[in-house]
């Protein structure tokens, strides 16, 4: 072939990808999605697909760009009008979207709702990625997606297993005015320490429960993890680590506390695999190296 | 006969003539105020509709085609009718409960009612299928209603006892009671949440918050067929409430049967608060404050102040659900917060302007 002929083959091609492009981007953009849960909104924004969200949720505040459409409320208290008036044509939900009723209201009134299940695991990761791409009707930018996060959950995994020992992990997700709530089996919390080779010290009880602090130095974990926002109501890792109960925990000794933004750490979204090598290490080193607060 | 006490005789006949225009006057403005609360919570919403359209999506004849009738008709429709009959119950045995006691602070919120009726809700919600398997598939959307119910006259029946060991029926012992109650039942609302599955301590949040969003036709209809028979029979007890304002023993000794009226007035309260707690959850102060509001205006006549509290009760209500569906939208705010916000302030300024009066 010549190469004048590879060239003008070539342009003709683009001239071709250039001309079927907006139609294909006018048939999308009748789609307008709202996007309930802070995981679904990240995915949606990770497929590429983010111009197409005209609503979010409260908890939905990754990536940046998402903080620019109408909020309609925590995710767990929807109103029916409100997300309507958005004038959505699906609604993607997280599985712990509510009130079911709610979801109800909407679905009777003409609107796709797609729940998204929310098991914590990589796989779910996977999954929650195909479903939401499917909703979009992005199975290509899912496909590139779940390729790109499979790649990058294996390093992370493969780095994981390359790491000494099995650290016993305490993970309090609120303090508040009553005793810190822990995160037990079944947590999101739970299965990130698990990924992490570690070992949660809170594993008895099922769900987010209290602890109170004495029971919590009894288990004496070796590492505190903590919501950011909790570690700084409770006055940062200084004040954890000279806490009268947990003074004497292996994890208090070592300064092994740390404090991680919620939806980065939690949410089993497109972060996971940064946010899996990062906890990783932050059971096992002391917090002052990582610079932690 | 004196002309002088002729004068006396026309003159107490106009002033009660006067009085009587006044209350009906009242009343009339009260239901007009309803009216207009209620058109605007079908006219008003996140959802911008055109009127005709608002009332086209009503009329019998309209095709059901299109978003517009589905909102109407499903979703601001349910939440208006579920308003006004919590609203009015709330308010009605508000006013019963302080006219049976006679106390200014009886409220089902304050006495216990509703969140015994909420602690009946959460045990069936949490351990329902594990005391009774397959019961709650049974008793379908009744099982929640009946669990409230169950609950409110059971807190409603323990302050009752209470009180009335602990001497005469009124006073600081009925609420010191309602205050135990209350306690007691929080304590059980949080081992329950304790206990419960993430997925049930949802719902039961949900009883503990209040809110007229979750409402369908289904679940609706016989909770407002409880709230409806309650309110209707309690706005019949008004003559023997205002004989029992004389005191117990004189009612006694004008004929009323006082154990009887007491347990009507238990009752009709624990059914109508209790089913609204059911579809509702806990929606506090518009029991307390709509009887004194319509007091303050109208005077002590049961036979005002019960309809009075029940179209102030609804007013309240609809008014504060319209805010808290548009203030923030797309999103919305608890309900109870606006109840308060609204009530509170207008309360407090019609103490202040009545304090030499009430004292």
């Amino acid at each position: 072939m010549k190469p004048a002929t590879s060239l003008r083959l070539l342009l003709l091609m683009a001239a071709f990808v250039l001309a079927t492009l907006p139609a294909a981007r006018a048939a999308e953009s009748g789609k307008r999605v709202v996007t309930v849960g802070g995981d679904v909104t990240e995915i949606v924004f990770a497929l590429g697909e983010g111009e197409r969200v005209v609503g979010r949720d409260t908890t939905s505040t990754f990536p940046p760009e998402a903080g620019r459409v109408p909020d309609v409320g925590y995710m767990r208290q929807l109103g029916a009008e409100g997300v309507l008036s958005l004038r959505p044509d699906v609604v993607i939900a997280s599985a712990g979207a509510g009130p079911a009723e709610v979801l109800k209201q909407i679905e009777s009134a003409g609107v796709r709702v797609v729940r998204v299940p929310d098991p914590h695991s990589v796989d779910g990761l996977i999954q929650k990625v195909t479903a939401i791409a499917d909703a979009l009707d992005a199975k290509a930018a899912g496909a590139a997606l779940t390729a790109k996060l499979q790649q990058d959950l294996t390093k992370a995994r493969s780095e994981v297993a390359g790491m000494p020992g099995h650290p016993r992990v305490l993970f309090i997700i609120t303090a508040g005015s009553g005793p810190p709530m822990a995160a037990g089996t079944g947590t999101a919390a739970d299965a990130l320490i698990k990924l992490a080779g570690g070992e949660n010290v809170f594993a008895a009880h099922t769900g987010y429960k209290p602890i109170s602090l004495e029971a919590a130095a009894a288990a004496s974990p070796e590492a505190i993890g903590l919501m950011d926002q909790t570690l700084r109501e409770m006055g940062g890792v200084d004040a954890v680590a000279s806490n009268a109960a947990l003074r004497l925990t292996p994890a208090a000794k070592e300064k092994r506390i740390f404090g991680r933004e919620g939806s980065y750490l939690l949410s089993f979204g497109p972060r996971l695999p940064q946010a899996l090598s990062d906890f990783a290490h932050a059971i096992r080193e002391k917090a002052a190296e990582k610079g932690a607060l | 006969m004196t002309s002088a006490a002729i004068d006396v005789t026309a003159r107490i006949r106009d002033m009660r003539a006067a009085q009587i225009r006044t209350r009906r006057l009242f009343l009339v403005c009260l239901a007009g105020g309803l009216c207009v609360a209620s058109l605007a919570a079908l006219v008003i919403g996140a959802v911008p509709i055109p009127l005709g359209d608002v009332f086209g999506s009503l009329s019998p004849f309209h095709d059901a085609e299109g978003q517009y009738g589905e909102i109407v008709q499903s979703i601001r429709m349910p939440r208006l009718v579920l308003g006004l009959c919590v609203g009015a119950v709330l308010g009605l045995s508000g006013a019963a409960l302080q006219g049976l006691f006679r106390n200014p602070l009886a409220d089902p919120g304050i006495i216990g009612v509703s969140s015994g009726a909420a602690l009946g809700v959460a045990f069936v919600i949490v351990l329902g299928n594990a005391v009774m398997p397959g019961a709650l598939a049974i008793a379908g959307p009744f099982a929640l209603p009946v669990a409230a119910f169950g609950g409110g006259i059971a807190a409603l029946l323990g302050v009752y006892t209470l009180s009335r060991r602990a001497g005469a029926l009124s006073g600081s012992s009925l609420i010191l009671a309602g205050i135990a109650i209350n306690a007691i039942a929080g304590a059980a609302l949080g081992y329950l949440s304790f206990a419960s599955t993430d997925e049930q301590l949802r719902q039961v949040t949900f009883w503990t918050l209040g809110s007229l969003g979750r409402t369908n036709w289904a679940s609706l209809i016989p909770a407002a067929i409880a709230m409806i028979a309650a309110s209707v029979l309690l706005l019949r007890l008004a003559p023997v409430l205002n004989v029992y304002l004389l005191g117990e023993r004189e009612a006694e000794h004008l004929g009323v049967n006082a154990g009887r009226l007491k347990n009507q007035v238990i009752m009709l309260s624990a059914l109508g608060a209790g089913a609204a707690v059911a579809v509702s959850g806990i929606i506090g102060f518009v029991g307390l404050a709509a009887p004194h509001i319509v007091r303050l205006f109208a005077g002590a006549d049961h036979r005002v102040v019960l309809p009075g509290s029940a179209l102030l009760g609804a007013l309240l209500l609809v008014s504060a659900d319209l805010i808290a569906r548009t203030a923030v939208a797309p999103a919305e705010l608890p309900v109870g917060i606006l109840t308060s916000a609204l009530g509170g302030p207008f309360f407090l300024w019609l103490l202040g302007r009545y304090r030499r009066e009430l004292l």
